[in-house]
């Protein structure tokens, strides 16, 4: 039975990748600190934004729902964290205490915004998360009169960073005659929240729940006529999208130890909407990648881009900080043009493409 | 009752401005059913292509300010059209039948695309615009100290005014009009009569676009500053304005504009003595003797102007979608 | 389970059990009367022909009972209970499932995943469950699976499950649309021209699978231009013309109504006999 045997070897085949993903996983943040811990920070903010993709992914790409104010939901988390946990109120709370709120918060957020605007179609939707957007930061810059409650532009700073017992991780401590730096520290307690939300969100695609917004996402009517209720079920997805940027927010607002309005922008919002579209709307394992891709080659450019710019032209034609944003730019049209459906095929294409082939 | 009277002048001012956007948005939509999202940076383009020939112009060429001004508007428009010709080719042609989030996302993409390009040719930083006409005040009131009305606050009113006419001219009494309508109307039908649909499309991007120059430089000459960025919130608020007023709707527009203005500068004007808790003094003796120090304890300060027009935003699409003008549409089953 | 007693202000026709009373419904679209004061019974275990040149407001009908768009005036009593204001996922629960004319599948989605979306409204699996994966629902989620599998090959279209909706065949699509439907456990199943578009073997097989799931117990309400399918397998059949009703009655009585004949003359579709 040659058939049985293959897929035993396929299984087996399976595992040995999950155990060689699971070293590297383990291992990379001492190789990359061996380049320099800039880059462990990097990989830092890149699961960062792979998790808040992967909450957006929840909203745009499976429910549909084009969410351009995705970022206020990241403010909410970082701000509730900062203000809990730092000297501007001289509130010093404990991580797993504030990130529940902030999740909180955030949805409560969602909830609020969704409920009179998820029954308007897309195109509206669109424009007025992006409005709130703006709301939350203009509020945020204003917050600061008559009663300080943001600080205004100019943020929050000395945030407290996550500690747990007597694990500190602004700090480096030795571990068993290693050095374990802060960001290394945060590398994993990351690593451990993206795993976690992969699962998520993996594990609802492929649920009554998942399919009900997908159901939404394809077609509306025909999701109500098959007894979905479909209000619901948006609200669901843009209120669960919600806690995921608040949880986000807060692990942002721990590891930068400063915010400030600025963070929150458009700018923000759009790379985000640039990562899930990158890898194609709904598809998790290529929101990954898009997010992983699009949190780094900026950085590499900014490595080789900037002094190759000198060299050549004995001065900086284009900051990096333009080209990043160019990059999204071109990444959101040439996909929608050429690519709709993400840079890597999602499942059921690819089991689509067996079938056929059987 | 005199800063009532200063605030809608200042209100019809930026709100015919917003109109003359708001027709932009408006006119896609109503014949394609999209929202063109990079329509607020076809504006900050106009602005900043006016800049730039101003500037040009106004150094040492002895030329009358009035012409300078004229060839501002003159070299802003052609530019405009064809980023609107060129968004409409990119974005929205390819993706007619695709679904409705795909030139969504493109113009998004478009829009971030232009603003850095913006910033790469006119740097990040706001631009002084050139005030080569010397501002004018007049007063309206007998009062010293009432309300007032300038030269430029004229002009801005008095050609979106202009501007709104020949458009109306445009799309009621022309052939072109006559086929943009019909394409609005039913895209199949009006194909079969043998009118070039792709071409009315991108006439109406072209018209938009135009209209978006106009607006920018008014934009640009009133708060005497011109930045990548501006177009963005710019663009949110017009299009605030055309739901408000009945998105597809010519009329709606206009009257969507003007009451935006009006409601923000109102709502700018008033939301400080509105929310400032000295109001509440009686109540409390603490906070009276607080206010005897600072009067101003205000809650909201005219620094939330942007957020009126979302508030009313989002008030329509939840009270009525449907807009002032508007009728009512549903998806067919 | 006891059906509830149809309520005494329902005329019971020939002392069979009413499923579906519609009465006096009216829709307009601005100033086109799609439907005036139509009025109907449909019984248990019938299959309801529902015909009418295009534009006669077949469809509207469907939209009105499907709680679609409100209707400007008239009721529907469902199983006993009126079908008020109710919203379409609402009207899905009760028991009423549709087609559409222009099919409306989830084209994005296997074959498979569309039948899977119609059980959504019996099972209950919830954001919790689907993270958690706890026993209740990996059992749930298998019994989904199999049934939406058997429903595949019970329209016969399970050869295909794992292929996206929108690549199957025009015959398959309609096929999967009412495995869809199906899914929902429907008491009353409304298809929208389910022959539109097939060629006559494949009519002859959708008349196979329409007679099979009546005999499972499913009232059926069909809408169809394929005169000889409506004649040869509807038990009663309404015509209707510019939004009125102007015959009820066997398909042997209606074809032979002169009011029938007259509407049909205007229009383009021929009145075929059937075929002995
Ligand atoms: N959403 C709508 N808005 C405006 N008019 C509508 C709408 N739906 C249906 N109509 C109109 O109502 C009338 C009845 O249409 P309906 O679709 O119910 O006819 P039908 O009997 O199903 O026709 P066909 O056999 O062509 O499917 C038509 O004149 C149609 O144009
Ligand atoms: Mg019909």
């Amino acid at each position: 039975m040659p058939g049985l045997i293959d897929a035993r070897h396929r299984k087996r085949l399976a595992w040995a990748g999950v155990v060689v993903v699971a070293i590297v996983l383990a291992i990379l943040p001492f190789a990359l600190a061996q380049v320099g811990t800039a880059w462990v920070r990097i990989t830092n903010t890149a699961i960062l934004y792979v998790f808040l993709a992967l909450g957006l992914n929840i909203v745009v790409g499976f429910a549909g729902l084009l969410d351009l104010g995705y970022i206020a939901f990241y403010a909410v988390g970082a701000y509730v964290y900062a203000l809990l946990a730092s000297p501007h109120f001289n509130l010093h709370l404990p991580f797993w205490i504030i990130l529940p709120i902030g999740a909180a918060l955030a949805c409560v957020f969602g909830v609020l915004l969704g409920t009179p605007t998820l029954k308007l179609r897309g195109d509206y939707l669109a424009i007025v998360t992006l409005g709130f957007g703006e709301i939350i930061r203009i509020f945020l810059n204003n917050l600061a009169r008559p009663v300080n409650i943001t600080n205004g532009p100019q943020g929050i700073a000395q945030i407290d960073p996550v500690r747990i017992g007597d694990i500190n991780f602004a700090t480096t401590q030795q571990v068993l005659g290693v050095a374990v730096t802060g960001p290394i520290k945060y590398y994993y307690l990351l690593l451990l929240l993206m795993i976690a939300v992969v699962a998520i969100n993996v594990r609802l695609q492929d649920s009554r729940i998942g399919r009900a917004w997908e159901a939404v996402r394809e077609d509306e009517v025909a999701a109500r006529a098959m007894g979905i209720n479909t209000r619901n079920i948006k609200l669901l997805a843009f209120a669960m999208g919600a806690s995921f940027g608040g949880v986000a927010g807060g692990m942002f607002s721990a590891i930068q130890g400063f915010i400030s309005p600025e963070s929150f922008g458009l700018v923000e919002s759009v790379m985000v909407l640039a990562m899930v579209v990158l890898g194609g709307m709904g598809n998790v394992w290529g929101v990954i990648l898009g997010a992983i891709l699009l949190s780094f080659v900026p950085e590499i450019l900014r490595y080789t881009v900037e002094p190759a710019q000198k060299a050549i032209f004995g001065r900086l034609l284009l900051e990096p900080e333009v080209i990043r944003m160019l990059l999204f730019g071109f990444a959101l049209v040439l996909m929608m043009l050429f690519r709709p459906a993400g840079i890597v095929p999602s499942s059921v294409r690819k089991r689509e493409l067996e079938s056929r082939r059987a | 009752m005199d800063t009532f009277l200063q605030q809608i002048i200042n209100g019809l001012t930026l709100g015919s401005v917003y109109a003359i956007v708001a027709l932009g948005y408006t006119m896609v939509y109503g014949i394609i059913q999209l929202i063109n999202f990079a329509h607020g940076e076809v504006v900050m383009i106009g602005a900043m292509v006016a800049y730039s020939t101003i500037v040009a112009l106004s150094g040492g060429t002895g030329l009358p300010p009035a012409l300078v001004l004229a060839s501002g508007v003159a070299a802003a428009i052609p530019v405009c059209m064809a980023v609107g010709y060129a968004l409409e080719r990119v974005a929205y042609r390819p993706l007619r039948h695709a679904p409705r989030l795909a030139p969504l996302i493109t113009a998004i993409g478009l829009s971030i695309i232009l603003q850095h390009l913006a910033l790469i040719v006119w740097s990040r930083n706001p631009l002084p615009y050139p005030q080569i006409i010397a501002t004018v005040t007049y007063q309206i009131t007998a009062t010293a100290g009432g309300a007032t009305i300038t030269n430029v606050q004229i002009a801005i009113i008095g050609g979106s005014l202009a501007t709104m006419a020949l458009l109306l001219f445009l799309v009621y009494r022309t052939k072109l009009g006559i086929a943009m309508r019909a394409v609005a109307q039913n895209q199949q039908v009006a194909g079969l009569m043998g009118i070039d649909i792709n071409r009315v499309i991108s006439l109406t991007f072209v018209i938009g676009a135009g209209l978006a120059a106009i607006a920018g430089v008014m934009v640009g000459s009133y708060y005497g500053i011109a930045h990548y960025q501006m177009g963005f919130i710019l663009g949110l608020k017009a299009f605030s304005a055309a739901v408000l007023g009945g998105i597809g709707n010519l009329g709606g527009a206009m009257l969507g504009g003007l009451l935006l203005g009006i409601i923000e500068a109102l709502g700018a004007g008033y939301v400080g003595d509105l929310t400032n808790l000295c109001n509440l003094s009686g109540w409390s003796t603490a906070l009276a003797q607080r206010c005897a120090v600072d009067s101003n304890l205000t809650l909201f300060g005219s620094n939330y102007q942007d957020v009126f027009a979302f508030l009313v935003l989002i008030a329509v699409l939840v009270f009525r979608p449907s807009g002032l003008l508007g009728e009512r549409v549903s998806d067919r089953a | 389970m006891t059906a509830a007693a149809p309520s005494p202000d329902v005329p019971a026709t020939g002392g069979a059990h009413v499923l579906l009373a519609a009465r006096g419904i009216t829709k307009r679209f601005g100033g086109v009367q799609a439907l005036s004061d139509v009025g109907f019974t449909i019984n248990h275990g019938e299959i309801y022909g529902l015909i009418g040149p295009n534009g006669a407001g077949k469809t509207s009908l469907f939209n009105v009972l499907t709680g679609i768009y409100a209707p400007d005036g008239g009721e529907f009593v469902f199983d006993g209970n009126p079908l008020m204001n109710m919203k379409p996922n609402e009207v899905a629960r009760r028991g009423i499932a549709r087609t559409f004319q222009n099919i409306r599948l989830f084209g994005n989605l296997s074959a498979l995943e569309n039948v899977m979306i119609g059980r959504h409204v019996r099972t209950r699996a919830g954001v919790v469950g689907a993270i958690v994966r706890n026993a209740a629902t990996r059992a749930e989620e298998r019994a989904i699976h199999e049934r939406a599998y058997e429903l595949l090959e019970y329209v016969g279209v399970a050869a295909h499950a794992n292929r996206f909706a929108k690549h199957l065949a025009y015959g398959d699509q309609r096929r999967l649309e009412i495995a869809r439907a199906l899914a929902t456990e429907p008491k009353l199943l409304a298809l929208d021209e389910p022959a539109a578009g097939m060629n006559a073997t494949e009519t002859a097989s959708l008349k196979r699978l329409l007679a099979a799931i009546r005999g499972d117990g499913v009232t059926i309400l069909l809408i169809e231009h394929d005169m000889k399918l409506v004649m040869s397998i509807c038990d009663r059949v309404l015509v209707l013309d510019y939004g009125k009703k102007i015959a009820e009655g066997s398909a042997a009585d209606v074809q032979k109504d002169p009011k029938v004949i007259a509407a049909y003359l205007g229009g383009e579709i021929s009145l075929e006999l059937p075929a002995r």
